[in-house]
């Protein structure tokens, strides 16, 4: 789950990570304008207006500006306010007391997939993408992949002092630095984050170091430990897709995509396989949906309902291959989905194979529905299913 | 011979729930050697559905039963303690079922077990590992191979069982299936069962099931060129239609945006490629491929 900037300098903040002084989140012209007036009232010299949005590139995009007067900060709420950055349309907006920079600087916390620990980057070059430094000026950016065992008791000062250093940060600012990289190192494990990213980290003309932006990404698998990450689900920060937002609600595995054969299925590699053969034979998905392992009638149900909601579907391609789901479920899911769904015009082709197959296609059959068609294959229900949509 | 898990396989069942019941049924029904169950507060008493003792740690069924490998499937909250305690247990092949584990947690689990060796951990968010004929440990259909002399190694379960599936209609069985787990974190790599089917007599060919995200599949793609070049083996990577950014189902099947490259998967099929590998494009494709490799 990823984060917007203002709610990952919330939970730098309270993990006693230096940010800049507090902002407001706003989502109208008024509330930025009013926000605008109140903090350069209390004394800030100027305020940015800054888009919040789940996608990199805000700066190129025209989604943050410096506004040191009301009437700027206006015309920028004007401009910001529904700007469409790489896809995702902004809603919100945070307004936030500018900071004086004289440096910028890279540092993040990442989990390491490859070394299976924890990753520290830290560069002198901020402010720009580290992927590029890493390309261009790699001895420019510093490396260190810790393992749990040797964080147990969190990253030791040590440890953080000597990656400041041979990431060559301003002598002046490296104890702050090292003590900001503890603390944000703190954070990523109490937070369950597999990122936690500050590009750029600045130096203020006071030799303090701050987060000036944030990028956090929260690991979903972790919800449970802290509240289901209910305090990060507000508003106007959804993907694109409402469907998407509606089945990550449900707990439902759904991505959106641009095709028209609807796709559903259990395991996250068969629904992946499924979508690569529709598109061998010509068609386009309009979705990933996986039912996951254990699926109840239940859960199949809301996720057929889910599928044949978008608009963009045509027909819909139902690939079970039971292990855990058994095909009895799976049947008495499509049974009670379409029961409960009533009249729709679209066509399912469903191919369900595994453990109690013969009994999950015995309670279709014995169904009768109209609008289910079975199929032997993979590759026989695609091309059905490529098919249908085609002549829909 | 088979790998990881054979005749001699003696299971005790962490997690015996509903489902933890219903596959440990299917196992022991199959023939595998399940021969306890562990629940912290039914020590002392039956497992009626299995007609086994449960024992209140895996410590206590190792020392009366002889347990040498355990199935987990507790919830993903408790997994890394229930992996830790039957690694300290003594336990040699821990094969963990349960998804939705945290990467913390994990990353924690990989550290203070797997690094120290020892133990063959499988998975987590797995579907088990099957020597047709012998044991099946998880929750791969049985009914879906039979015995024979390919080696199978999968990212996910479903998609195993499709080729397991295509394999036993063309009559090809099946030496062991290694489902190793769709997470970011995974305690067995393909590399490493791929060693183990090379080292084994019955493995004859090899086929392998990869997924985008990630580097894996390279890593063993490169050790198959170095070191197994005669041996069958064909791959899929599942996701060829996956957009950038999007995590598809699987904690680890994502193509990180502005990451380092190599994680899609045509540019997986075309790095293995180049390691003499036949890549299919689809499941279906990758058992045609096997099965013209051994006609």
């Amino acid at each position: 789950m990823d984060l917007v900037e203002f709610q990952g300098k919330q939970l730098f903040g309270r993990n006693g990570v230096p940010v800049p002084p507090t902002g407001t989140v706003c989502r109208t012209v008024d509330e930025i304008v009013a926000a605008a007036e109140q903090h350069l009232a209390d004394g800030h010299g100027a305020v940015v207006v800054k888009a919040q949005v789940k996608t990199g590139g805000r700066g190129k995009a025209g989604g943050v500006k410096l506004a040191s007067s009301v009437e700027e900060a206006r015309e920028h709420a004007g401009s910001i306010l529904g700007l469409d950055i790489k896809g995702h349309t902004v809603n919100v907006v945070y307004v936030e007391p500018a900071s004086d920079i004289v440096e910028e600087y890279y540092l993040s916390v990442m989990h390491d997939r490859v070394g299976k620990g924890h990753l520290v980057i830290c560069s002198r070059e901020g402010g720009v993408d580290i992927e590029e430094v890493n390309r261009t000026n790699p001895d420019a950016v510093v490396k260190r992949t810790l393992t749990p065992t040797e964080t147990a008791a969190g990253l030791s000062p040590d440890t953080a002092a000597e990656i400041v250093a041979a990431a060559d940060l301003p002598a002046e600012v490296r104890a702050a630095a090292a003590d900001l990289l503890v603390a944000l190192f703190a954070a990523y494990r109490a937070e369950d984050a597999t990122l936690a990213e500050i590009n750029p980290l600045i130096r203020r003309p006071d030799d303090s170091v701050i987060a000036l932006d944030a990028k956090v990404t929260l690991d979903g698998n972790a919800a449970f430990r802290h509240d289901g990450y209910a305090e990060w689900q507000i508003a106007g920060l959804e993907a694109n897709s409402p469907l998407e937002a509606e089945a990550q609600e449900k707990g439902i595995q759904y991505v959106k995509l641009d095709g028209n054969v609807g796709v559903l299925g259990n395991g996250a590699g068969l629904v992946m396989a499924t979508l690569d053969v529709v598109a061998q034979h010509g068609g386009r998905a309009a979705d990933f949906l996986d039912v996951g392992g254990g699926a109840s009638a239940d859960a199949m149900a809301e996720s057929l309902a889910l599928v044949l909601k978008d608009p963009d579907v045509k027909s819909v391609f139902v690939n079970i291959f039971g292990g855990i789901t058994r095909g009895e479920e799976v049947a008495n899911g499509i049974i009670e989905s379409t029961n409960r769904l009533g009249e729709f015009p679209q066509k399912l082709v469903v191919r369900l194979d595994g453990t109690n197959a013969d009994e999950g296609r015995r309670l279709l059959d014995e169904a009768a529905l109209p609008n289910v068609i079975s199929a032997a294959t993979m590759d026989e229900a695609a091309s059905k299913a490529v098919a249908l949509a085609a002549q829909a | 011979m088979s790998i990881f898990i054979d005749e001699n396989t003696k299971v005790v069942v962490q997690g015996i729930g509903s489902q933890g019941t219903f596959h440990a049924k299917r196992n022991q029904a199959y023939g595998t050697k399940v021969v306890a169950g562990t629940h912290p507060k039914k020590g002392g008493t039956t497992w009626e559905e299995l007609g086994l003792p449960v024992y209140a740690t895996v410590k206590e069924a190792v020392e009366a039963e002889g347990v040498n490998t355990s199935m987990v499937m507790v919830p993903a909250p408790f997994t890394k303690d229930a992996i830790i305690e039957a690694y300290e247990a003594g336990v040699e092949t821990i094969v963990t079922i349960t998804e939705g584990v945290p990467v913390h947690d994990m990353t924690e689990v990989y550290d203070t077990v797997v690094r120290r060796g020892g133990v063959r951990l499988i998975g987590p968010n797995c579907p088990g590992v099957i020597s047709p004929g012998k044991s099946n440990v998880g929750i791969i259909p049985a009914d879906t191979t039979m015995p024979g002399n390919v080696g199978l190694v999968s990212r996910s379960g479903t998609l195993t069982y499709q080729i397991m599936h295509e394999l036993a209609q063309a009559g090809i069985g099946i030496s062991t299936c290694v489902g190793i787990g769709g997470d970011p974190v995974i305690g067995t790599q393909f590399q490493e069962v791929i060693q183990a089917f090379a080292e084994d007599p019955e493995t004859h060919a090899i086929a392998f099931v990869g997924e985008i995200g990630g580097s894996e599949e390279q890593l063993a793609g490169e050790w198959i060129r170095d070191n197994i070049p005669d041996t069958p083996v064909v791959g899929y990577i599942a996701g060829f239609e996956a957009p950038p950014g999007k995590q598809m189902g699987h904690a680890g099947a994502i193509v990180k945006e502005g990451g380092p490259g190599g994680e899609s998967a045509a540019e997986k099929k075309e790095i293995l490629e180049g390691y003499g590998i036949a890549v299919a494009m689809n499941p279906s494709e990758a058992a045609r491929l096997m099965i013209e490799r051994l006609a």
